[in-house]
């Protein structure tokens, strides 16, 4: 499959109250983006526990995203910053496993930011584009 | 108490009063230059002198500073006293010809010139040493004193130059009686709006004429009283002794259930455009101070003047200034064409001005207010469609000398046009309110990309915010004009109450707990919750959530390392259903 007409399969995490307000802002602004992301909501980005990332790459995610609200902005005082800890460990533990850490993003986007959650996705899919399908083996890790 | 007689009137008055302080209460006037009721008395000028009887002696006395006696019998009017009076005026006129005060009371006491030899044409001081009391006794700050002796006798800081010790009050030029000393700007000009505040004020005052409560306060950054130490003036003369030094400010806790913020927005610094010359050009003002300049309780009573104190003949009204504009914001601030239109019509009303507005849409969208902006291109102001590039000094013909000149593209006849006009009011658009952020980080809400606070959903829950129990109303959420803000705020009240009135909060459902049987008791989720709303049973070995605090975010449950932690309706099952869901199609 040439990567041209490779779509990435990407899985994005969102907070409740401020990135998937901003995505639903960017649907209501009619915005339009790359639909590669498939969202799941989810009330905190600290709620996301790492287990759904690799999860998410088992069953064929080419890319996973998790965003929440900006640090100090986090409707829960600090989910946000537990939420950049578990990514730091993760990113590391991710490669070990042979997934590259480009295709494990986090970003923050706060609810009135429609424009830039649509460049998120926008961005994130070419880079996927570019970098090919994941190509995980039956009991996880890479095909050589 | 004392009796006395005033111009044979039968006089009672407490020992210790003046002659002068006797007069007063009677309505008895004696004419006074170098007397002040907060300041010491000191006879200098000798225009108060009076005929004194007592015990069968008449003599000539000056009513400042002698204080009443039993039994005795002033005239000041007789013709004993008068001639003296006149005397000594007539002497005041050689000292100091060009003060005004002294003609007017030589007029009064039927002078025409005085005998006696002008030293100076142009002198004004007559050496009372009023301010130089005032500056000692009132402001403590003694910066000014008499120095040399004879003719040459003058009031001078030490050494003729400016000294240390002066704050800058400007007590002496308020006391001084003949208007020797005055308080000019560098350019020796007496200006109505000095430094745009729009004319001078006092250290304590009412702040506006619709303050709630109506009582005046002391501005300590201005009082002299915070700066010496001394005058207390308002005290002294206060017959109630209100006034009080020694508040403080105080911080007020308030329990509440529900909060509106309501904590309005400030207007755009025009400052930020150099191009139209805020702050450079005293003619130049922005809305705030037309505002004020054309208030029948302002600085000039409610007449449009220029920085001269003239009237103008043609005024210019720029439109969207901070606003609509990419490099400044980008919204429209709402209400700015509405009052620009309603400055054109006062201007038109009060003076006949010539009125120009330059404008790029005119955004009339309320009820009768297009209906206003045809009544105001029927009066005759002037509509300009363009954004004003600058506003210069810089005149090229003799029609544009000593006027403002508007540089501006109208785009409906498309070419450059510069209109010469005397005042610019700058139509300064609206932002955030001071502290918004602060606020915003306070009651944990977020701000749209325009830095307003941001509404829980624009349509459906216009009012509340993303923290429960926390409302919006007025120009903290966007920029509006009265009639919306007014609306705004019912329905944020009205959804107060209701929260309010129910006495009862519908908690999240999201809500996360702690299976017993799997908790290990490792306390990992009790360090991370921010709500402190897990507690370890050490009697039971595991960890319990307290419903109540939980606010469901859910970061127990991701670092749960046995999964006892589960949060409703986000459980690890559900969402790891989600994600083998989504791959299906």
């Amino acid at each position: 499959m040439s990567n041209a007409t490779f779509e990435p399969r990407l899985v994005g995490f969102l907070c409740n109250w401020c990135s998937y307000t901003g995505a639903d802002l960017a649907g209501t602004a009619r915005m339009t983006y790359a639909p590669n992301v498939r969202i799941i909501r989810v009330m905190c980005s600290g709620r996301v526990d790492p287990q759904f990332v690799l999860k998410a790459f088992k069953e064929g995610a080419d890319g996973v995203l998790i965003s929440g609200c900006h640090l100090g902005d986090c409707h829960y005082q600090e989910g946000n910053y537990k939420a950049l800890r578990r990514y730091k460990l993760l990113s590391r533990v991710l490669e070990q496993f042979g997934i590259e850490k480009e295709r494990f993003r986090l970003e923050w986007i706060s609810a009135a930011e429609g424009i830039k959650f649509q460049q998120v996705c926008n961005e994130f899919t070419e880079q996927i584009r570019r970098m090919g399908p994941l190509n995980l083996g039956p009991n996880g890790g890479k095909h050589e | 108490m004392i009796n006395l007689t005033i111009d044979g009137k039968k006089i009672e008055v407490e020992e210790g009063k003046t002659i002068l302080q006797a007069a007063a209460k009677n309505d008895i006037r004696i004419p006074t230059l170098c007397y002040h009721p907060v300041v010491e008395p000191y006879a200098a000028c000798r225009v108060c002198v009076v005929e004194v009887g007592l015990r069968g002696k008449t003599d000539l006395l000056t009513a400042c500073n002698t204080k009443v006696q039993e039994g005795m019998e002033v005239q000041t009017k007789s013709e004993r006293a008068l001639g003296a009076r006149r005397m000594n005026v007539e002497m005041l006129m050689a000292r100091a010809p060009a003060a005004e005060p002294i003609q007017k009371l030589a007029k009064e006491l039927g002078l025409e010139k005085t005998r006696f030899a002008i030293k100076d044409p142009n002198e004004k001081c007559i050496l009372c040493g009023l301010c130089v009391r005032a500056c000692e006794q009132i402001v403590g700050a003694s910066a000014i004193s008499f120095v040399e002796r004879g003719t040459d006798r003058k009031v001078t800081p030490p050494f003729g130059e400016p000294s240390e010790a002066c704050i800058g009050c400007t007590a002496c030029a308020y006391f001084c009686p003949t208007g020797t000393i005055t308080f000019e700007d560098k350019y020796g000009r007496e200006v109505i709006h000095e430094e745009l505040h729009l004319g001078p004020t006092t250290a304590i005052r009412v702040p506006i004429r619709q303050a709630v409560p109506m009582v005046p306060f002391i501005d300590a950054q201005a009082c002299i009283h915070f700066k010496t130490g001394e005058c207390k003036v308002c005290a002294k003369v206060c017959d109630r002794e209100a006034v009080n030094y020694d508040m403080q400010d105080e911080v007020i806790e308030v329990e509440a259930g529900t909060i509106i913020l309501a904590s309005g927005f400030k207007s755009f610094d025009a400052r930020r455009i150099p191009a139209y010359g805020y702050g450079r050009f005293p003619n130049v003002i922005s809305a705030l101070d037309f505002e004020r300049l054309v208030n029948a309780s302002g600085p000039t009573g409610g007449k449009i003047k220029l920085a001269d104190g003239s009237e103008p003949k043609a005024v210019g009204i720029v439109h969207c200034v901070g606003s609509r504009d990419e490099n400044y914001n980008e919204y429209c601030s709402r209400v700015c064409c509405m009052y620009a239109l309603k400055f054109a019509h006062l201007i038109h009303e009060k003076t006949r001005a010539a009125v120009y507005d330059f404008y790029i849409d005119m955004r009339c969208f309320g009820k009768g207010y297009e209906e206003f902006y045809h009544r105001l291109l029927k009066e005759g102001a002037n509509f300009i469609r363009g954004r004003v590039s600058d506003i210069t000094d810089m005149a090229l013909t003799k029609q544009e000398e000593r006027k403002l000149i508007i540089r501006v593209e109208d785009t409906l006849i498309g070419t450059v046009r510069r209109i010469p006009v005397d005042m610019v009011i700058l139509g300064t658009g609206l932002e955030p309110g001071m502290d918004h952020n602060a606020l915003a980080k306070i009651f944990n809400i977020s701000c749209s990309q325009d830095t307003f606070f941001l509404e829980r959903h624009p349509k459906l829950a216009p009012v509340s915010t993303f923290s429960d129990g926390i409302y919006l109303a007025g120009t903290c959420q966007a920029p509006r004009d009265i009639p919306d803000t007014v609306a705004q705020a019912g329905a944020a009240a009205a959804e107060a109450l209701a929260l309010a009135d129910k006495g009862t909060f519908a908690l999240e459902p999201v809500t996360a707990e702690i299976n017993k049987d799997l908790c290990s008791g490792c306390q990992i989720c009790v360090g991370l919750c921010p709500f402190t709303a897990i507690i370890y049973e050490k009697d039971e070995g595991h960890s319990e959530i307290n419903d109540a605090l939980c606010k469901g975010c859910g970061t127990c449950v991701a670092a749960c390392p046995s999964g006892a932690a589960q949060q409703k309706h986000f459980r690890d099952a559900q969402i790891f259903a989600e994600i083998e869901g989504i791959f299906l199609v």
